[in-house]
């Protein structure tokens, strides 16, 4: 502002001080206002004042970033150190056992009920089917008005199924056996968000859901009222997943986007208390290790990585140079040894998360697998392509002995 | 207060293109290296000789060896290059896979890799079309010629253009050699074949709803965008991180100790139904069954947890509780999750309830909380929410834990529990088709009459491990 010559045109009240002066225009904040010559120096150098304290707080900000940083790579020995005493596991015999034709678009989400066999998927064309898989039977099906419905999710009761995508909401459907009754006559619109909807999820009960969007945020609902109880910000874009933490006592969930961000929110208070910027593009999956002391994210930079809550940092990259395409979906068997990922280029990867390698590679489907879930009994795990099918694998069970061998601390 | 969006922003540059694309534009540019790349040779095609082709076999071998990886993944990886028109066979171009033996292939030029996202227009595609109508009556396909009448209707208009377009072109190509001619109508046919893929065909151009679209990524890096930064990096070194060996050996621990419940790793007795069609591994491990198996009265053992989730061990352990005349802290503990995870109108009459059976002084089933958090919570009670209890639930839930739950399993009776707790014997496979084993349908959960009393929630699968 200083080598500026000022054209005074004006004389009158100036817009800050009131006092008569000769006044010119200066612009605050896009909106034209007349100051005296004095009124505008203060401003000035207030100016110049905040973006010297900006520029303080963002070195801070920025060293403060990198303490921490170095902080968490500080290690003491990596996993596969401590897994060389595990014993490597056989080969695994994984077959498909059950595939779902009915779904006339690609299949984009499912879910499991708790009763082990039931689960509820949803496709491109806004088809929501309920199955009973054990027989592959149909029981319920509804459309939804929007096309690409993304998420899915399965009531704790078995009584009712969320779901939602380019509408923005996700809705809550009762299930009825009722011949006259539409399904779609009971819904119920829960959570109204201002860009498509990725993620939902049902809390421990029917009463409460959570729900991840395309508009940066996640947010907790109360199914009755539709009232939001909690909304989460901190995402810097889309956020693509999220999944509760199967925890003692805490009331955490963590959730993946598009600013290649996990981070970990407590729901109670609205706050991010964990966050985690390893990746190197979009995560598109995020769930719990079973013990919900770490959990694995799958992402489009081709790797999954395994994060622990209590360490505070990445502990493990499940990759190969050969797999190339992003991982869409990933879940834990029970005993959270191995790691079933569901790939762009058709495929799923089995890791063994404890030694890092991977275990084996299943070919199935036709198209990109966008869905990943193990059963709740982990008896099984379904696969959702954009193929149009739905395809269930189990394992051949390994000969007792070997069982017994492999995963146990104290052969090997 | 004045705001400054930083050149570095997340929203502010373009988000990056797909990096699979760009992968894929490395594992092709090093199998035309020539040493280290895949064997180039001259393709006879017809009295033409096409210099630097490849045979599929070749490229599967390459890749095998490069990554690694088995020929059938190896097959696969090749297959997806073909697919995303990164190599094109020179015989039959009129489908894009890889087959695994002496076909002859060649490297699309990176003028029309699929990374350039060009957004192929309608004209392009009508004068592709048209040239091709032209070279040879009836070469369209039948999809060619669906959207050739579509495009001759759309754009009518500019039709002179694209005839006088495909004329031009054919007539400069012409001039080139007849093998020059030849590849470069394979690349061309090539690209069309990934942007506009023929019925049947996978589009490997769809990439789902647009992402990155919201304005949360255009952060404003204001101070106080800033200090919340500063706050939180504040909190997080503060924070007292585990080492890693040991979280490390909780993994271990937690994965042997669970290998035997995981009939991923150890199958499951009697059988898996997946496998054999037989659901009585579900019936003999129902929620509320009446004597469950070993493995399942096992785990009750690993944590509180895991006797809490399962109904049965939560049922036993109550019965336990009220031997010992202190029934009232799990009552009370499923009570404070019946508020945190109930429905929000329901709220102020459950903590009422709660207060008059636990808290209250001389109430019922009074809770024994430590003074001071009696006071908090009493306090917090003049204005009900639904984590108002969390306190002395916490303070329940650990006095269970640390002294009820190791005295349930020193007692008699848990472990009579597990001498009675059933061990199924294992049902083999059936064999022969002819013995296959009907499907028995169960009765949806939706179905299920809903008893009087609200269910205490069912909790999750898993539990926390021990640390």
């Amino acid at each position: 502002m200083c080598d500026q010559t000022f054209l005074v045109n004006v004389f009158g009240s100036c817009d800050k001080c009131f006092k008569q002066r000769a006044l010119r225009p200066v612009f605050k904040k896009s909106q034209q206002l007349s100051y005296c010559s004095i009124c505008a120096e203060i401003m000035a150098t207030d100016g110049l004042h905040e973006s010297e304290t900006l520029a303080a707080l963002r070195s801070e900000a920025e060293s403060l970033k990198g303490k921490l940083e170095e902080e968490r790579w500080l290690q003491d020995l990596e996993l596969e150190a401590v897994a060389e005493r595990v014993e490597a596991l056989g080969q695994f015999v994984m077959k498909t056992r059950r595939t779902l034709k009915g779904h006339g678009n690609k299949v984009l989400c499912m879910d499991w009920c708790r009763d082990k066999r039931r689960i509820v998927s949803s496709s491109q064309d806004g088809k929501v089917i309920v199955w009973d898989s054990f027989t592959t039977n149909k029981e319920h099906a509804v459309t939804m008005p929007c096309t690409w419905v993304m998420a899915c999710a399965y009531a704790p009761s078995g009584c009712a199924i969320a779901c939602g995508g380019l509408d923005n909401k996700c809705s809550v459907y009762p299930l009825t056996f009722d011949k006259n009754e539409n399904m779609a006559a009971k819904k119920k619109s829960v959570a109204m968000h201002t860009n498509y909807l990725s993620a939902c999820s049902f809390t421990n009960s029917d009463m409460q859901i959570l729900t991840a969007s395309g508009d940066g945020t996640c947010a907790l609902w109360d199914v009755e009222s539709g009232q939001l109880l909690q909304s989460f910000h901190g995402h810097g874009a889309d956020v693509l997943c999220l999944d509760l933490a199967p925890s003692e006592t805490g009331n955490t969930f963590v959730s993946g986007g598009c600013d290649k961000k996990a981070m970990v929110w407590d729901m109670r208070s609205g706050q991010c208390v964990q966050a985690f910027e390893t990746h190197e593009s979009d995560i598109n999956s995020v769930r719990y290790y079973p013990s919900g002391d770490a959990f694995a994210s799958g992402s489009d930079d081709a790797t999954c990585r395994l994060y622990d809550l209590r360490a505070d940092r990445e502990v493990a990259i499940y990759s190969k140079e050969s797999i190339i395409f992003g991982a869409s979906s990933v879940d834990f068997s029970l005993s959270g040894r191995l790691l079933f990922a569901g790939y762009n280029d058709y495929t799923i990867n089995v890791w063994d998360v404890l030694k890092g390698a991977r275990v084996s590679i299943l070919f199935g489907h036709e198209n990109r697998v966008s869905t990943l879930r193990v059963s709740p009994d982990g008896t099984a795990f379904c696969s959702g392509s954009w193929d149009h099918t739905l395809a269930f694998w189990a394992v051949e069970p390994a000969p007792r002995s070997v069982a017994l061998a492999c995963g146990c601390l104290c052969c090997g | 207060m004045a705001t400054i969006t930083g050149p570095g922003t997340p929203g502010g540059r373009p988000r990056a293109q797909s990096p699979h694309l760009s992968k894929m534009e490395r594992v092709v540019v090093s199998m035309q290296d020539p040493d280290q790349g895949v064997r180039m040779r001259s393709q006879r095609l017809l009295i033409t000789v096409i210099p630097h082709a490849v045979t599929g076999g070749d490229i599967v071998e390459w890749l095998a060896q490069k990554f690694c990886i088995s020929e059938e993944e190896a097959l696969h990886l090749g297959d997806l290059l073909a697919q995303h028109g990164y190599i094109y066979p020179l015989r039959e171009p009129h489908s894009l896979e890889l087959r695994p033996n002496e076909t002859p292939y060649r490297f699309q030029t990176p003028y029309f890799w699929t990374s350039t996202l060009w957004p192929a227009a309608e004209l392009d595609y009508a004068i592709y079309l048209t040239k091709k109508n032209i070279r040879k009556q009836g070469a369209l396909v039948e999809h060619e010629k669906e959207h050739y009448d579509q495009l001759h209707k759309k754009i009518n208009h500019m039709w002179d253009l694209v005839v006088m377009q495909a004329r031009e072109q054919l007539r400069a190509a012409k001039q080139r050699r007849k093998g020059d001619r030849l590849v470069i109508a394979c690349q061309e046919q090539t690209y069309w074949l990934v942007n506009r893929p023929p019925p049947g065909a996978p589009n490997v151009l769809e990439q789902g709803p647009e992402r990155g679209s919201c304005t949360a990524s255009r952060v404003q890096m204001s101070s106080d965008f800033y200090k919340r930064e500063i706050e939180f990096s504040r909190k997080a070194l503060g924070r007292t991180r585990v080492k890693s060996s040991i979280c490390l050996e909780a993994y271990l621990k937690f994965s042997s100790q669970h290998s035997l419940h995981d009939p991923i790793m150890s199958g499951c007795l009697p059988s898996n139904p997946w496998i054999t069609d037989d659901d009585t591994y579900w019936a003999m491990n129902a929620p509320m069954v009446a004597v469950p198996t070993k493995l399942r009265v096992e785990r009750w053992a690993f944590s509180f947890r895991e006797l809490l989730d399962d109904p049965v061990g939560r049922a036993h352990f109550m019965d336990f509780l009220q031997k010992e005349f202190s029934a009232e802290n799990l009552s009370f503990w499923e009570a404070c999750e019946e508020l945190r995870f109930g429905g929000q109108a329901q709220i102020p009459d459950l903590v009422d309830a709660v207060y008059q059976q636990f808290l209250a002084p001389g109430a019922a089933r009074w809770v024994n909380i430590d003074s001071r958090t009696m006071e908090r919570t009493l306090e917090g009670l003049r204005q009900p929410h639904r984590y108002v209890l969390d306190d002395a639930q916490l303070h329940i839930y650990m006095l269970m834990k640390k002294d009820s739950y190791p005295r349930f399993l020193k007692s008699d009776m848990y472990k009579g529990l597990l001498v009675e707790a059933v061990i199924p014997l294992e049902t083999k496979r059936r064999v022969f088709p002819f013995m296959w084993k009907r499907r028995h349908s169960s009765p949806s959960p939706a179905l299920l009459p809903t008893s009087g009393e609200p269910p205490a929630p069912s909790s999750a699968a898993g539990g926390g491990g021990e640390g």
